[in-house]
């Protein structure tokens, strides 16, 4: 729900005159939605702006991203990021539902409908 | 860099996994036709940026109330948090700051000139469901506080 919410943000402050540009990691949400500056990091939901501690890496990821920024023209500018992330486990394993976690999700569901039966009004979205 | 895999389908993701849980209605996910666009009205070197971020200031709980939230970008928190959020926590985590808060090296980018100067307050997003909530209630609070701070353009990190 991040990036939906960081593309509705955006689309706002564009709207409002103020230039924007958005450094993340799910790419289908955010081209979904539809913002003026992406900038994709194809990297597991956390870190978009590099790997953790190699600051060289962000470095290089932040300034694309500031030249995303500045060098638009158009809406619906991507800038794809080079970097792959160490290892491709992470993009199967993520959300991932199997028999033997079935049990378990079901259980959570139920849990969550349950909280948020008792939850005060204005609680957010994972 | 060639044989570059699929980036991962997300919104499909969320819908196997949601229904194992026993929600039935697939969430309807935000899509416009139309995109605004703004080019920037001066050079980024003469631009004052605001980050923004959905992370929190604290260790925020799921059933804890969300709101716009703010901080200072001159003297910064250290860690940031997202316990209640979604994202890739058996793959990687948010030690540091860096990686999804990059304000050492918008800071650097500023001393270089890149950039003309960072906003004084950066600002917390709360993520919704509702997409109206995030439109018509935190954007305009958003929109607000960046023209209090003379924002020029921003840069908007999600977790």
């Amino acid at each position: 729900m991040c990036h939906q919410t960081v593309s509705l943000i955006a689309r706002e402050l564009e709207a409002a005159g103020i230039p924007t540009v958005i450094l993340g990691s799910a790419l289908d949400i955010v081209e979904h939605c539809g913002v003026p500056r992406f900038v994709f990091t194809d990297f597991p939901l956390g870190n978009p702006c590099g790997e953790p501690w190699n600051r060289d890496m962000q470095w290089d990821i932040v300034t694309t991203a500031l030249d995303a920024l500045a060098q638009a023209r158009e809406p619906r500018t991507r800038v794809d990021i080079p970097y792959r992330w160490q290892t491709d486990t992470w993009r199967t394993r993520y959300m991932e539902v199997t028999e033997a976690n079935r049990a378990s999700l079901q259980r959570k569901g139920l849990e969550r409908r349950a909280m948020r039966a008792s939850a005060r009004p204005r609680v957010g979205s994972d | 860099m060639n044989n570059r895999p699929e980036p991962v389908q997300y919104m499909a993701r969320t819908r196997e996994y949601y229904a194992a849980q026993g929600f039935e209605r697939p969430y309807v996910w935000a899509s416009f036709d139309t995109v605004p666009f703004t080019p920037l009205a001066k050079p980024l070197s003469q631009s004052r940026l605001a980050l923004i971020t959905t992370s929190a200031t604290y260790d925020r709980q799921p059933t804890d109330a969300r709101r716009v939230d703010q901080g200072s970008t001159e003297h910064p928190p250290e860690r940031l948090f997202g316990n209640d959020l979604s994202w890739d926590k058996e793959a990687t985590h948010l030690d540091d700051r860096d990686s999804f808060f990059p304000i050492t090296h918008l800071r650097r980018a500023v001393d270089e000139g890149r950039i003309g100067a960072l906003a004084p307050r950066f600002f917390c997003v709360p993520t919704s469901y509702s997409q109206r909530q995030t439109i018509d209630d935190d954007a305009p609070q958003v929109i607000g506080m960046c023209r209090d701070d003379a924002v020029d353009v921003a840069l908007l990190v999600p977790l």
